[in-house]
């Protein structure tokens, strides 16, 4: 994916030039909304690369693509498994964000860290984990990333560096700062992500972690994911600057905006991002896209106008990055087709995969109180007593020591 | 064994602990530069500098959540939040996060991160900043809290606390800073979840923990010597886990009970202390359990309505003496009373 920031990048960054202004939405107001990265990392192209380049960009494009349709179709398969009751509590979909999850995740290096909320399904398969382990999780099985104990809002993988998916809004700023911290304490190279949503930037861990992250140099990428609503408050309604992006002058923090549904703008900008954190600049970078559908999977979104909703029918970043890749004969329908195939068939295995995973043993429920075993931690059920019953009529000697502790 | 206060016996274990293990740092308010609201951490600047010794803005949830994702990447973050009161700021981070991280992930993350903090009144500071809220912190699993009474216990459970890999609220008070005592010179840490028979006796079990445990060593030695009574000290030290065993079985030998708290009675840490001895030893007990708290207001900033509310020696020495009279009552020589009463 790198070469999308070499010189080949320009040609693609060009036509989309435009597109990475922000998409005008709703009442949105649109004022100075950052330049396009694209533009401002021109490279001269050198003529005997073009051909070559042009080739793998073009590969590139079509795997932006074809993981975008993975993250639709899996949230789709998602909301199914949901509506059949195969997954409980909340189910938060990433629907109208794949083009947002494909270039944020393309962007990061293995060894970078993520950090993120509760609608993190697409970005845990896009760091690389395994969507059959990411779907067990929402079926609540042993083979899920978190081992069953998170669910939908709590997926962890250390190995893919996703150190948590975050059910608190805001939760996750503080955690992220201090593991950019832990990285500057060690002098590693590595940079740490921090998504959030719109609705996030009112929280006060979003003003007190951006100061710190400012004063102390720490390399972090706070991205606002910003799908015009948290739950059914518009962006307008809960933030008095709703340019998300200028949150980032209080702090001298570079921030930028960019287009949420071309997968190349935010790859860019996340790049460039990226960049700078890890030469101890923080950034914020706003990511303007939509979601699709409601808050969660039971939410029938009725808050939305009449005219919004008709607007959504088309808009849809996959039928829009689809529909120029086509043009640009990147794609083609038989291509489309075959990543249709291909995907489709990677969902129903991820689904049958899931549903065969045991449920954890409930001889487990207190593995995971304690890292560090402590005297006296209680393993009492529910139904037990705390210490258990003398015999009665009392035998025991009264000054007997206590043999029957279950706490 | 060397005689110091309890502020100075924590210094030299931050120090300590820092000289030994480069991933210990500390962070919070005014720890730095200005040293400490209550000089615990005198000279670490200096000695260890500003990556070391960070002073953070004002920013509870910020720096305190901060130090938790530090503590997942592996660095032992010793957080001073400057009194309890404030931690309030941050109980988010530390309720549902810290707490949270270790079993939510199904064990793949550890928090090895330490909460020094302050709690207390007596000082006329008012409503806002004389509190004693540990039971917040002692009522979620995922959070160990000790709480320590001397000086050598102040040291051995902050070794035990900084070595332990699961985030632990480390409970100090205003009112011990000062106070003396033998400290080992080793460094061995205490147990956590451990609780300490103090004074060994027969005659009543007296609980407590921070400061009501250095009140109850202080009134059980004054009964003995005025009343010749024989008052067995359980000192908790660990609110979380909470080692039953060790009080029950007291009480299943002196056969009563006070427990002595500085937060407020109702849901306290007492009436858990006093269910969980219901539990345990309830044909054992001569009489009910009997609970000395803090009153139930907001504290006045007025000495005299401080005074009143705080539990005193006095107070104590009086529910000792009550529930010692109450042994061997039973209600039905009462009821014999009123019926004879009636005819």
């Amino acid at each position: 994916m790198v070469s999308l920031l070499s010189g080949a990048a320009h040609e693609v960054g060009e036509g989309y030039a435009m597109a990475s202004q922000a998409r005008p939405r709703r009442s949105a107001s649109q004022t100075s909304p950052a330049k396009s990265p694209a533009v401002e990392n021109t490279v001269p192209v050198k003529n005997t690369a073009q051909d070559q380049a042009a080739g793998d960009r073009d590969g590139q494009l079509r795997q932006f693509y074809r993981d975008m349709v993975l993250v639709r179709r899996f949230e789709e398969r998602a909301a199914r498994a949901y509506t059949e009751a195969l997954i409980g509590g909340y189910c938060h979909l990433n629907l109208g964000e794949e083009a947002a999850v494909v270039g944020l995740m393309a962007a990061l290096r293995p060894t970078d860290y993520l950090f993120t909320n509760y609608r993190e399904h697409g970005y845990a398969i896009m760091r690389g984990i395994d969507p059959k382990r990411v779907m067990a999780e929402l079926y609540g099985r042993v083979d899920g990333v978190s081992k069953g104990w998170g669910g939908s809002m709590h997926m962890f993988d250390i190995t893919h560096r996703l150190l948590g998916g975050y059910g608190i809004v805001g939760g996750q700023l503080p955690l992220a700062t201090g593991a950019a911290l832990a990285i500057d304490y060690r002098g590693g190279d590595e940079v740490v992500m921090c998504t959030l949503g719109d609705g996030t930037a009112a929280i006060g861990a979003f003003h007190e972690t951006l100061n710190i992250a400012a004063l102390w140099k720490l390399p972090i990428v706070y991205v606002i994911i910003n799908n015009g609503l948290g739950m059914g408050t518009t962006v307008e309604k809960s933030s008095a600057e709703p340019d998300l992006y200028k949150r980032g002058a209080a702090y001298r923090m570079e921030s930028a905006r960019v287009d949420g549904f071309d997968p190349v703008a935010v790859y860019e900008a996340a790049a460039k991002a990226i960049a700078s954190a890890r030469e101890g600049k923080p950034y914020l970078l706003e990511v303007v896209t939509e979601r699709l559908r409601g808050h969660s999977v039971v939410d029938p979104a009725k808050y939305r106008t009449a005219e919004e909703v008709e607007r959504l029918k088309h808009e849809d970043p996959i039928q829009i990055f689809g529909a120029k890749l086509t043009a640009d004969g990147v794609l083609d329908a038989d291509k489309i087709a075959a990543i249709e195939a291909e995907v489709t068939g990677i969902v129903t295995e991820v689904a049958d995969f899931a549903a065969n995973s045991p449920h954890p043993d409930v001889s487990t429920l207190f593995d995971y109180t304690y890292a560090t075993p402590v005297p006296n931690d209680s393993r009492r059920l529910p139904g037990q007593p705390l210490f258990d019953p003398l015999p009665f009529p009392a035998t025991a000697d009264a000054g007997a020591p206590v043999s029957g502790v279950t706490a | 064994m060397t005689i110091m206060t309890y502020r100075q016996a924590l210094h030299d274990t931050l120090r300590a602990e820092m000289l030994r293990d480069d991933s210990v740092f500390l962070i919070g308010e005014e720890i730095g530069l200005f040293e400490g609201s209550y000089k615990i951490t005198a000279g670490l600047l200096k000695e260890f500098g500003e990556k070391r010794v960070r002073d953070t803005p004002i920013a509870e949830e910020g720096f305190g959540g901060t130090a938790i994702g530090a503590a997942m990447l592996g660095l032992r973050p010793v957080v001073e939040m400057m009194t309890i009161n404030f931690s309030m700021l941050a109980l988010d981070q530390i309720i549902n996060h810290a707490a949270k991280i270790y079993g939510m992930f199904g064990g793949q993350a550890r928090v090895p991160l330490v909460i020094r903090t302050p709690g207390g009144g007596g000082q006329q500071l008012g409503a806002t900043h004389s509190q004693n809220i540990e039971l917040f912190y002692a009522f979620v699993p995922g959070l160990k809290v000790v709480a320590p009474s001397t000086p050598a216990d102040a040291k051995a459970l902050l070794l035990a606390a900084i070595r332990d890999d699961d985030p632990v609220l480390f409970l100090e008070n205003l009112a011990l800073y000062n106070t003396k005592g033998e400290v080992p010179d080793d460094d061995t840490p205490a147990e956590i979840g451990r609780a300490a028979i103090t004074r060994p006796g027969k005659d009543l079990t007296l609980i407590g923990y921070s400061r009501m445990a250095h009140v109850a060593a202080e009134v059980a030695e004054s009964l003995a010597r005025s009343d010749g009574l024989d008052i067995e000290v359980v000192d908790l030290r660990s609110l979380r886990p909470l080692d039953r065993e060790t009080f029950v079985s007291s009480v299943k030998k002196t056969h009563a009970a006070v427990v002595l708290e500085d937060d407020w009675l109702t849901y306290g840490i007492g009436a858990e202390v006093a269910a969980s001895i219901s539990d345990g030893a309830f044909d054992y007990l001569d009489a009910p359990v009997r609970r000395v708290a803090m009153a139930e207001v907001p504290m006045p900033y007025s000495k005299p309505l401080e005074s009143a509310a705080l539990p005193s020696r006095d107070d104590v020495i009086a529910a000792i003496r009550q529930t010692l009279a109450a042994v061997g009552r039973r209600p039905t020589q009462s009821l014999a009373t009123s019926a004879s009463g009636v005819s």
